[in-house]
Order: C-alpha cells, then structure tokens, then sequence
C-alpha cells in the first residue's frame, strides 16, 4: 500500500524536517501487524516472569485484606490515629489513588477532544490503570468508617432509624463523586473494548475462549451501521467524563477546603488538586507501562514519542503543583492570619519538616530534569523519576492533612502522628491489589486499543478526524500527507 | 482477482464481497447506493471516515438520547436531595436553609453525568441491536477478518433491488477481490 511507502520515507529521518510529523507506530507495520502483536500477548503461552509476580503481588494482597479483616476485629484502634490527627494514612491514601485515576481518563477522553492522536496507543492500558487505582481508593473510606457495619449510612438508602444523609456536607458529594466516577470509567473502558474483544473472539481457537470473549464482545460486527452508532457514544462519553473527571479531584478537595482548618480552608484547593491527580496519573501510567512495553516487546507502539510527550505533561503539571505550593504560603502571609501563617510555618520547618521537603524534592524539582530531552527519552531514567512523583503525590497529600491537624489551635492539643505497623502493611497492600488487577489485565485483556491504532495508522483513515476523503481511496494519504506537511 | 460466479444458493442472506482497501470499500459503498440498495453494510476493523456520507446515513440520533438521561439525572437528583433533606428529614446544619439549592448542585451534577453516560451505553447497544450473538457475518469465513484488517460489503436479499447475480456483478465491477453468497441464519 501508497501508505506504508509514506510511512518509510517520513520514518527515514524523522528529525531533520519538523515540519513532517514522525509516524505514530513505528517499524512499518501494517494494520494486521497490529492485531498480531497485541492479540499474540494474550493467547500466547504466559511469560516466564507473570507467574512469579502474579504470586508476589497476589501474597501481597492478601496480606492487604488480613490487615482489613484485623481491623475489622479489632477496632480503628489498630491504626496510629489518635487526637487531633483523626484522619491520616486512610484519607491520604485515598486522595492519592484517586489521583491517579485521573491520568486514565485525562487520557481517554480529554486527548480525545483535543484529538491528540498518539493517545490510542496507550489509552487502553491508562484506563484499566484508573479502574484498579479507583477500586484502591475505594476500599479506604469504606473501612475508615470506624463503624463499618454502617458503612451503607453513606449511601441515600431508606432504612429503620429514619434518618438521610446530609447532602449538605462535601463527604456526601465524595461520594457520589468517587462512585460516578468509578461507573463512567468502567463503562468507557468497556466500550472502547468491544472492538478488541470481537478481534479475540474472532481469532480464538478453544471453545471457552471463543465463548468468553464472544459473550462479552457481545456480538460486535464491525459494520458502518454499527460503527455509527459507537463512534457518536465513544464521543459523548469522553465528552461526559471530561468534566467528570475534573470534577472529582475538585470534589475530593472540598472536603478538606470546606473546612474551616487553616491549611485546608483555601480557594486554590480545586485546580491545585486536579493538576496534582494527572501529575501523579501519569507517573503511574509512565510506571506501569514502561517495563510492560519493554517486556511484552511494544516500543513500535508505545513509542519514545509517547514517553516524551507524557513527561511533558509531567513538566506542565509539576510546575503547577509547584506553583501552588508557593502561593499557599503567599496566601498565608498575606492574608495577616496569624493561625494560618502558623499552619505554614510549622508545615516546612516544624516537625513533619522531612515530610514537606521529601515532597518539595520530589514533585518540584525532579519533574525540572524533564526540560533535558536527552532525560525525556531515555525509558529508565523515566521509570526512576516517575517513581520519585509517585512518592511526592503520596508526600503532597500526608502533608496536607497531617501536618494542618497535628498542631490544634491549642498547644495543649498539639500531637504527632506515628502510623502503625498496620497501617503500613494495607497501603502496600493496595499496591498489591493495583498491579494484580493490572497483571491480570495485561495477560487476559487486549492492553493496546487495537481498533483505535489502526485508525491512525499512515494511509488509514483518521478516528476523530473529519478530513473529507475522495472515493479513490487516495483521499485520506493526500489529505493526511497535506496535514503533515504543513508547517 | 475477480472470480467467475458461481450458482445462487436457493435461500440466501445476501452477497458480500471483500476488498483490499478502505479506498475502495468506500468507493463501492458510493456506487452501491447511488445504485438504489439500502440495506447493506460495510464491515472495517475500524470505522471508516466519509462513510456515513456514501452510504446515506444521517447523523447518529444518539445525543438525543443522552441529553434526556442527563435531564432526568438532573431531576431526579434535585428531587431525591429535596426529599430527603427537606420533606422527609429536615435537618439544621450549620445554619444553612433546608433547601440548599447551591450545595444540591454538586450531586445535581454527578447524577446528570451518571445517567448520560449509562444512555450513551446502552443507548448505543439499543440502536445497534447489541447484544446479538448470531448473525451470518459472524459464521461466515469471508468474514474472518473483518476484526483484523479485512474490509467487506455485504448486501442483504432483502434490499427490494437485490437482483442474484446481477448483484454479484455489480460487486465484480466495484473491484470486490473475493465474493460469495452468505446464507440467512
């Protein structure tokens, strides 16, 4: 085909001409080669190193759930909660899987909007990451209830005592928030998938494979009539989950912001929180899927480009977060409010002063080494530098709530927060649950959205893009070919 | 390329042809339907751009659909939180009135969002007739695939100027690489 010759010539020197866009999949593959490549992760043998890590972070689970089950014995007493720090590791644990949810659907529907079209290659896999980090989140307000017995008093359900929950209080909002959330993202991520399934199911050779993907795929034909239909409500959900997802972190700062506490009750709380959630998603998308492509052999697909691109977004967001870790204390000043000045002062020098400069360190002034392309594009450095974001977000929100609580207004209620072995061992925990439901994904799941890279694949016509396109078939490479060259 | 035809089947579903190239199905797609058919389909492992056009087919209604889920979100949310917190259970807290249109807002607009986007799903699954787990595309071999990098028309028996092998010769001359009858399920 014209289009694999085009490709080939652009592919040749890439660097030279800017004015010339450098392809998107890489390695001159073909529309098939697509198929092949990500479908063969799924049916082929299980790789040598799934089990041994499956088993690692599935013991981790588990141990994740032991130390739910403990609490539930025991009591919140197991937890180093204590006057006045009533809120700690389960609250900051929450915001910050929560935040990371946030690059998933930044990446599926916002890069959707905007047309960015590099963003099919690794928008499957952000979106199953925003799933299990929301699921994480999930678990600790659930089990940080104290009562958990009455953890349905959350919800507007008609019950004996003939009470309803306050609709006045941002907790509430939280919660309808966090579990629209949870549902849009999994009906996004399930229709991007239908495609992907009937490709499984199509290629499947055993009976209960076939069945399987064949029950969820749910008879998907590919045909134009069809088509019509699911590109119009793949439109309008990216367009219903950007606001969503804009909302959720807002709402989740309002729990803090609505409060009258000095290091909470601040305006800029909404956007600071929503430029920290994608800051954090997308080191954890970075974390994730940098050893995945190394490992299931993807780099044509989830190219440098893509890496660089998301460090950039890093950058940006790094540098609003940043930003926002200044004027707070801007504010504090000016503002001549001798409590909240206090609050700051206390935050970077008093005694959780590690603590706000572990974060400083990692979400201000590691993302500034993503200015040096050479760091940009090399996968590793990526993969050791995300980590450090993926500690400062976690850093930011401990922060934030700790250190605002542990110094009441009197300093007869003044305290220090230690956590308890208990804990530590479920926030690790989560993490065991995030990459089991992650490794199960990448194993049984197509982690690339297959029908989304071939639409934009050179000489194919272009999802999200309305170029007209001649009945020759020549249309959509002169009409792409005349885009790209453009300067 | 092209292949003699062979004997029409006695029950049939319909003619469908393969094609080496988006170009050429959407070319065809033009020709079939200034033909006169109606009642036939395109099948590409992703959706072809420009093909609405061709084959006559409007703008999906499906935003219609979604805007009057958001609406009815939107009301049941200001209904629920009117119920609860005013009529039912009235409640003083921090002084804020019972009906606390600013603060519904919020749950105003997650249930909006919520409702929309369960519309858009299985209001799509509606309009498409998902889930339907038989159909002679899905059996065929011609049409093995039509999920991977295959592109394929298929024109229904049913389509009043569905005319056998004529059909088949109009496929032919639309540059089709591979034809054969599909039978109806």
């Amino acid at each position: 085909m014209s289009g694999a010759a085009s490709a080939t010539s652009t592919l040749a020197r890439p660097e030279q001409d800017p004015s010339v866009r450098p392809p998107l999949v890489l390695g001159g593959k073909r529309v098939g080669d697509v198929t092949r490549l990500v479908s063969g992760i799924v049916e082929g043998k299980t790789p040598r190193w799934w089990w041994p890590v499956f088993l690692f972070t599935g013991g981790i689970t588990a141990m994740c759930f032991a130390m739910i089950g403990y609490l539930f014995a025991t009591g919140v007493g197991v937890w180093g909660l204590n006057e006045p720090v009533g809120w700690a590791w389960d609250i900051t644990n929450f915001v910050f899987w929560v935040g990371i949810g946030h690059a998933g659907t930044l990446i599926s529907a916002i890069l959707f909007l905007l047309r960015q079209k590099w963003r099919t290659s690794i928008n499957r896999a952000a979106e199953a990451m925003t799933l299990f980090a929301v699921m994480c989140a999930g678990i600790f307000p659930g089990i940080h209830v104290g009562r958990w017995w009455r953890a349905y008093f959350l919800a507007p359900i008609p019950n004996s005592n003939a009470i309803w929950p306050n609709f006045r209080s941002p907790l509430l909002w939280d919660v309808f928030a966090v579990s629209t959330y949870a549902i849009v993202s999994f009906l996004f991520w399930y229709v991007g998938m239908i495609p992907d399934l009937a490709t499984l199911r199509d290629r499947a050779k055993s009976k209960t494979k076939q069945f399987l993907y064949g029950l969820f795929a749910l008879g998907w034909r590919g045909g134009n009539r069809q088509w019509r239909h699911y590109e119009m409500a793949y439109l309008l959900l990216a367009g219903l989950s950007t606001p969503l997802v804009l909302s959720v972190h807002t709402v989740v700062s309002f729990d803090f912001a609505t409060a009258i506490l000095p290091g909470w009750h601040a305006t800029i709380f909404p956007p600071y929180f929503v430029a920290g959630a994608i800051f954090s998603g997308f080191a954890m998308v970075l974390t994730i899927l940098i050893p995945a492509r190394a490992l299931f052999g993807l780099k044509d697909l989830i190219t440098t480009r893509h890496l660089e691109n998301m460090c950039k977004v890093i950058l940006a967001t790094g540098c609003m977060v940043g930003y926002a870790y200044s004027m707070e204390f801007f504010t504090a000043w000016y503002s001549g409010n001798p409590f909240e000045t206090f609050v700051f002062v206390n935050r970077a020098g008093g005694p959780y002063a590690w603590a706000y400069w572990t974060m400083v360190t990692c979400n201000v002034i590691t993302p500034q080494l993503f200015w040096f392309k050479k760091i940009r594009t090399s996968p590793w450095l990526i993969f050791a530098l995300a980590i450090f974001v993926n500690i400062g977000m976690w850093f930011e929100r401990f922060v934030i709530i700790v250190t605002s609580l542990h110094r009441d207004f009197l300093p007869s209620s003044w305290g220090y927060f230690i956590p308890t072995w208990v804990d530590i061992l479920t926030f690790v925990g989560s993490f065991g649950l995030f990459f089991t439901c992650f490794l199960l994904f990448l194993r049984f799941l197509p982690m690339i959205a297959m029908s989304e890279v071939k639409g934009i694949m050179r000489g194919h016509s272009l999802i999200g893009a309305d170029e007209p396109m001649d009945v020759h078939g020549r249309g959509p490479i002169a009409a792409h070919k005349h885009k790209e060259a453009r300067p | 390329m092209s292949q003699v035809s062979i004997p029409m089947p006695s029950a049939i579903g319909g003619v469908a042809g393969q094609f080496d190239t988006p170009g050429e199905l959407l070319a065809a797609a033009r020709r079939v339907h200034q033909a006169g058919f109606r009642r036939f389909d395109v099948y590409s492992p992703y959706p072809i751009h420009g093909m609405d056009l061709v084959m006559g087919l409007g703008r999906s209604h499906l935003g219609w659909i979604v805007a009057a889920a958001a609406a009815a979100g939107a009301v049941t949310a200001l209904v629920l939180q009117w119920y609860t917190n005013v009529l039912d259970y009235p409640l003083i807290t921090q002084g804020k009135p019972y009906f606390s249109w600013q603060a519904f807002l919020v749950v105003v607009f997650e249930l909006s969002v919520l409702f929309a986007a369960f519309a858009a799903v299985f209001g799509m699954f509606a309009l498409n007739g998902l889930p339907r787990w038989h159909h002679p595309t899905l059996t065929h071999d011609l049409f093995t695939t039509a999920t991977d990098d295959g592109f394929f028309m298929l024109i229904e028996a049913a389509d009043e100027k569905f005319a056998g092998q004529q059909t088949w010769a109009l496929l032919q001359s639309c540059g089709a690489s591979r034809i054969e009858w599909i039978n109806e399920s």
